[in-house]
């Protein structure tokens, strides 16, 4: 891990080691994320890479090591005092997570009707302004399955945004979209970050997005971590990065030529 | 494999056995404490009454008629050749109370409503809706789990008497209707046996117990399955079978300790 980056980081993961039953994901993973930045997480399937979202909104724990989140270590902390943290963390989800038996309005509503004294005019209000956010109006009596994907993938950010957080985890935000819903994530996440200073990690295999909207990025590799700009990485001469990059972009290409040559 | 190999293994299953237990334990006090304590979630409660109670009305009463009438022919038909018909409500009350109306029942519900509660909570572990209110520091134990768990527990009760009461409607349509017992005898020999403590006290004891382990088990099973569509499945059945066999063996105790005072 870079000296700047640690010095900087607003969130941290210090020789974190995980494992699922018998399968390590991390050895001993130490890197960090800077403030009011795009971060992305690349990495091939099983790297690690939602593992680690989870492990920093304290969904998991890590078998040894320390995870902070600005001043906040999330490691040991008990399930209870982990709420003050998540307060400052809005989360995507790779399938929106939004709640089926609720309406796209009460979904919203229900993290403003549990933690907060607003008035179900305020709530209206606040709703409405995350949802034109986001570019969605009239859809607050609709269920999410009645949403498409990008739609519903809209509607999932405007939640992880309600409450103004200092930090956005998205997990696979392009992940089963069209290439027009992946430009309209993009630019909605370029735009909160710019616009509200967050810090945004992105989890994702979309390699060319996500190398256009990032500042800094983390390469999972089997043994190890590789971090920086996305430019260095991409032009890094060690040859497990450069493979990665090489295979990876061709697939990218390879998806995207076909998913265009497939439009009307 | 060698030796070695199949100790680890045998110390790895019993480990998971002990991790399993311990977590379930914890899940129970987690419940217990959201259930107990406030914001009580009402609106939730009274959706969970509708989907497991009202919906599973129809199965119910249509078993518990369809139990009553069975026993009503089968009792008659034996009890006849002792000439002791006039017993019939007297034997068919006692069973209906004591065994087979809240043992049915259970199974009823757990085949039904069980199940369904189990496969919902693992689809929503699944699509990390579980998740997503954790992020939002919302407990889900206590804005999912608990309304489901409690639901169950409180409409277990309430569907015993029913399938009890369709029960004996059956066995007198049977008996009386049918084989040309004197209805006078029917009921009263029903009202001289039946004792309000014994009986219909241990009746509710059971259907509450089998409530509690109902909702319990299935939500437990739903809410640590594997999140994947094998997992939805494994917890499905699993939360039928586990359930299913402690009604059956949980049964036994009760009838034991409250019946027979052993």
């Amino acid at each position: 891990m870079e000296g700047s980056a640690a010095q900087d980081a607003h969130v941290r993961f210090d020789h974190v080691r995980m494992r699922f039953g018998r399968r390590i994901v991390y050895d001993d993973l130490s890197c960090g994320f800077p403030r009011g930045k795009i971060s992305i997480l690349l990495g091939g399937s099983g790297s690690g890479k939602s593992t680690l979202l989870r492990l920093l909104g304290g969904l998991i724990r890590p078998e040894s090591g320390r995870i902070f989140v600005g001043n906040d270590e999330v490691t040991s902390a008990p399930e209870s005092s982990l709420y003050g943290v998540r307060s400052k963390i809005g989360m995507l989800f790779q399938g929106g997570a939004l709640l089926d038996s609720l309406t796209i309005f009460d979904n919203l509503a229900l993290p403003l009707r549990e933690h907060t004294a607003m008035t179900p005019g305020e709530i209206a209000t606040a709703i409405h302004t995350q949802l034109s956010a986001v570019g969605l109006e009239k859809i607050d009596h609709l269920l999410p399955g009645q949403l498409s994907g990008g739609m519903l993938r809209r509607a999932a950010l405007a939640r992880a945004i309600l409450r103004e957080p200092e930090i956005l985890l998205c997990d696979e935000p392009f992940s089963g979209l069209d290439p027009s819903s992946v430009k309209r994530i993009e630019m909605l996440l370029a735009r909160i970050n710019r616009e509200r200073g967050i810090t945004v990690l992105v989890v994702s295999h979309h390699i060319a997005s996500t190398l256009r909207l990032a500042d800094h990025a983390l390469l999972l590799l089997p043994n190890r971590a590789v971090e920086g700009k996305p430019t260095d990485l991409r032009r890094s001469e060690d040859a497990e990065v450069a493979d990665f990059f090489d295979e990876d972009l061709s697939i990218d290409d390879d998806s995207v030529a076909a998913s265009e040559a497939t439009q009307p | 494999m060698s030796a070695v190999e199949a100790l680890r293994e045998l110390g790895w299953r019993v480990l998971s056995v002990i991790g399993e237990l311990g977590q379930m334990l914890m899940f129970t006090i987690a419940f217990l404490r959201a259930s107990l304590s406030p914001p009580f979630r009402g609106r939730r409660f009274i959706e969970e009454i509708y989907n497991q109670g009202y919906l599973s009305l129809i199965i119910v009463c249509v078993s518990g008629l369809a139990v009553g009438m069975v026993l009503g022919l089968q009792g008659y038909n034996t009890l006849v050749r002792f000439g002791a018909e006039s017993s019939l409500g007297t034997v068919v009350g006692l069973s209906l109370i004591r065994e087979l109306g809240p043992v049915l029942t259970g199974l009823l519900v757990v085949g039904r409503a069980g199940s369904a509660t189990a496969a919902e909570i693992a689809s929503m572990v699944t699509s990390e809706q579980l998740d997503g209110l954790r992020m939002m520091s919302i407990d889900p134990i206590d804005i999912v789990v608990a309304p489901k768990a409690l639901a169950l527990i409180v409409v277990m009760p309430i569907l015993t008497t029913l399938f009890v009461l369709f029960g004996l409607a059956g066995a007198y349509f049977i008996g009386v209707g049918l084989m040309g017992l004197d209805p006078g005898i029917f009921v009263s020999g029903l009202k001289s046996s039946i004792r309000f403590s014994d009986d219909i006290g241990g009746c509710f004891v059971k259907a509450l117990i089998f409530g509690f382990l109902a909702g319990l088990i299935a939500t437990f099973r739903g809410y640590t399955a594997a999140p994947t569509a094998a997992g939805v499945s494994a917890a499905t059945t699993s939360t039928v079978v586990v359930t299913s066999v402690a009604i059956l063996i949980g049964d036994y105790f009760v009838t034991a300790l409250w019946g027979f005072r052993i």
